[in-house]
């Protein structure tokens, strides 16, 4: 028979193992569910199955396609190769403007139409997304 | 002009001062006297003062407007208000950093002083490893982020401050945070030179806790004044979006939470040692891993700023060389304390503080690899992704549940051994607090079991501090009150989400916009002129289901220099909801993109801090007071 204290640390030990071993497998059970990919233009034309899940968009707004009323705000996004006509009701951030680079969140409808629900608002005017600087080609 | 010279050659003697004082500390170390040689000190506080000088400068030369400094030319514009002149020194990179190395110094001075009745040779340890790391910055701040560089030919004009840094709560978070972040360095400093001097003992628990105690203030404090400022200046209503520049400065503020709870039980026991000197290492790393993520540019984050990757790189490889550092030093000379007192059971204070460790080692987990799993993957398969917030709220929520309830039980224990009193007021406490939650919500949300339970376990813990506080006259105030803090943030946090609620419209002057409690009128504008800013003012009135108005005055700011526009919400606070309403221009539209928000409890939760912070400050003053 072990001593008390040996059979207290094991338990111990086994305690501390298994909380890990749990917390791993929660963790990356429920990053599965919930990460959001970021796709540009051209990656979603060349998708072959529509994507059902919450996605990011990025690129540039393209110069003269903003349309507002009441109830949404349409526009292009653009990677200068593809573009992607964006439904969208929310807050409109400050930084939002045509020929800026934008990321949006929110569902595919097709390869044509996002709805978004959500538009990322940025900090500095200077700082472009760096999936967005990648996603036009790093111009 | 004079100033940045001053500035520039400052820092280099706060440099040589500290190859100096590490020379003569060492050459200290194998003196007799049981005082540290006064030269020492001395020393010590000449680098402060050149820090010092060295940061007036800075301040001085944005003062001034001096645009042969490039740091100034970046960062600060004339028409600027001598305020946001002054708050806008640390408002960038560089200053930042010289902010950093000026409380690493003031930090270690104070250290000194402080510590007069502890081990000549663990003092001398301490401020070695602080000068490490002292050093490190030193080289970090003249190699790649000199805030003195000269500009030829000289600039009329700044490029001005980023718009929405200009703001109050700005101005103060970033010393604030600092003073939490680079007091940790401390702690990690001196428990490593407690390890070499085999020095982990219940006075080291006892002497070192006041600065865990002080930077955990700071952090705390900090964190919330960012938080302030994003509510009210970003826009979006909400305070915390698990965006990955929130999460690095959350991170240490969990590891130090839980040093914290387990010093006192190496205080009081002499146990937990090799714990202990841990946290306190991981606290530090993580601290410096903030700054590092933030300002190398490699998280993607809605609080981003235009930043250089090189500079990542210097802090990444010091970052390694700290790390291998403590590593090293702790497994080669740390012992396991004397095996007397490691009787530990199960049903004890010990325990408890214990199993709060696990807990927030969960919760840092958690955190961590949602703020580090997106990097890690976009490196390993080119993939871009993110992690939103509800991947934060899935893992953590629930964990609270047994969380709340032991931080009611674990105070309420003795230590080494006990058993539970008072079971039957127990149970009437949680019956209370389940009725009382089923009462409120059960007509609000999707997840009633759910949310029954967590609501029900923060009133469980609320009630419980609340009667300690006022019927049982407890002997650990600063304990209950930062516990009855803590339950009442939980709770200010559910019902704030849980009974939140918002309209986003586009509208146009004079136009009405009605929706099922009330109706919004967009009465007129107002444009008025500051002297670095246009503004549009928007004068809204607010019926709610009663028929009572309220005016609200959201404005939009065209700022100048640089050429950025900022949406100034206007909140109406009262104690029981803040109505926020915020509007922004889609431009070269009549359209007014506006968003209106009634956020329940929303002061309650700077109120609970505050009160979590208070606990902090009354434990501080309280081992003053016995000694």
């Amino acid at each position: 028979m072990y001593g008390k204290k040996v059979k207290l640390r094991f338990l111990f030990l086994v305690f501390v193992l298994a909380s890990v071993i749990l917390t791993v497998f929660l963790i990356l059970q429920s990053l599965r569910d919930n990460v959001v990919y970021f796709q540009s233009p051209t990656e979603i034309k060349s998708l072959i199955e529509l994507d059902k899940r919450k996605i990011r968009l990025g690129g540039m707004v393209k110069e003269q396609s903003v349309f507002i009323n009441s109830r949404e705000v349409n526009f292009i996004i653009t990677d200068y190769k593809n573009e992607i006509n964006v439904i969208y009701s929310g807050a409109v951030p400050n930084l939002f403007a045509e020929g800026k680079g934008v990321v949006v969140e929110g569902f595919l409808k097709d390869k044509n139409y996002f709805l978004a629900t959500k538009i990322l608002a940025k900090h500095d005017e200077n700082y472009m997304p760096p999936e967005v600087k990648e996603a036009i080609g790093d111009k | 002009m004079l100033a940045n010279q001053i500035g520039y050659y400052s820092l280099i003697l706060g440099l040589l001062l500290s190859v100096l004082l590490c020379g003569v500390s060492i050459k200290d170390l194998n003196s007799s006297g049981k005082q540290i040689n006064q030269k020492i000190l001395s020393l010590s506080f000449l680098q402060l003062v050149f820090v010092i000088l060295s940061f007036l400068s800075l301040i001085l030369s944005f003062i001034n407007s001096d645009f042969s400094n490039e740091t100034v030319f970046n960062n600060s514009h004339t028409t600027k208000p001598l305020f946001y002149k002054i708050s806008g020194t640390w408002g960038n990179h560089e200053g930042s950093l010289l902010l950093w190395l000026l409380v690493l110094t003031l930090f270690i001075f104070l250290f000194l002083i402080k510590s007069r009745e502890q081990p000549k040779k663990y003092r001398i340890f301490t401020l070695l490893f602080q000068q490490i790391i002292i050093i490190g910055f030193f080289l970090f701040v003249l190699m790649t982020s000199n805030p003195f560089n000269f500009l030829f030919p000289i600039p009329n004009e700044g490029l001005g401050l980023n718009p929405i840094l200009q703001d109050p709560a700005l101005a103060i978070h970033p010393p604030i945070l600092y003073l939490g972040y680079v007091g940790t360095s401390i702690i990690f400093s001196s428990s490593l030179a407690a390890v070499t001097q085999n020095y982990v003992t219940k006075e080291w628990g006892q002497h070192i806790k006041k600065w865990v105690l002080v930077s955990w203030i700071f952090l705390t404090i900090g964190i919330m004044l960012g938080s302030i400022w994003a509510y009210y200046e970003l826009g979006w209503g909400g305070f915390w979006f698990w965006d990955p520049v929130e999460n690095v400065s959350l991170m240490p503020w969990l590891t130090l939470t839980a040093l914290l709870h387990c010093i006192l039980v190496l205080e009081r026991r002499a146990a937990l040692t090799s714990w202990v000197v841990v946290l306190s290492i991981t606290t530090f790393t993580l601290s410096m891993c903030g700054t590092f993520l933030v300002r190398s540019g490699i998280l993607n984050s809605v609080h981003t700023f235009a930043n250089d990757p090189a500079r990542g790189i210097f802090i990444l490889i010091f970052l390694f060389i700290l790390i291998i550092l403590s590593v090293g030093i702790f497994f080669s000379f740390h012992v396991e304390s004397n095996k007397k007192s490691n009787n530990f059971f199960w049903f004890s204070r010990e325990t408890s503080i214990l199993i709060n460790n696990w807990f927030m080692m969960y919760f840092l987990s958690v955190v961590l690899i949602g703020t580090v799993y997106p990097i890690f993957l976009e490196v390993i398969s080119n993939e871009k992704i993110s992690v939103g917030p509800p991947f934060y709220q899935k893992l953590i929520a629930p964990f609270l549940i047994p969380f709340l309830l032991f931080m009611y039980l674990g105070p309420s224990l003795q230590w080494i051994k006990s058993k539970i009193e008072n079971k039957r007021s127990l149970i009437i406490y949680f019956l209370i607090s389940a009725m009382l939650t089923f009462f409120i919500i059960k007509n609000l949300t999707t997840d009633l079991l759910f949310y029954t339970v967590l609501v029900s376990a923060a009133f469980f813990l609320f009630f419980t501090t609340l009667k300690e506080l006022f019927i049982k006259k407890t002997n650990n105030l600063s304990q209950t009150v930062a516990h009855l803090g803590f339950s009442l943030l939980i709770l200010s946090i559910l019902f704030n989400s849980i009974l939140s609620s918002e309209i986003i419209t586009n509208i146009r002057v004079g136009e009405k916009y009605n929706y099922s409690k009330g109706e919004i009128f967009f009465k007129r504008i107002k444009e008025s002129k500051e002297s670095n800013f246009n503004s549009i003012i928007a004068y809204f009135e607010i019926k709610d289901e009663n028929g009572k108005i309220i005016e609200l005055k959201p404005e939009i700011r065209v700022y100048n220099q640089p050429a950025i526009i900022t949406s100034e919400a206007d909140i109406k606070t009262t104690l029981l909801e803040d109505k926020f309403l915020v509007m922004n221009l889609v431009k070269g539209n009549e359209y007014f993109n506006i968003r209106y928000q009634v956020k329940p409890f929303m002061v309650w939760i700077w109120i609970s801090v505050l009160l979590l912070s208070l606990g902090g400050l009354m434990s501080l003053f309280k081992k003053r007071y016995e000694k």
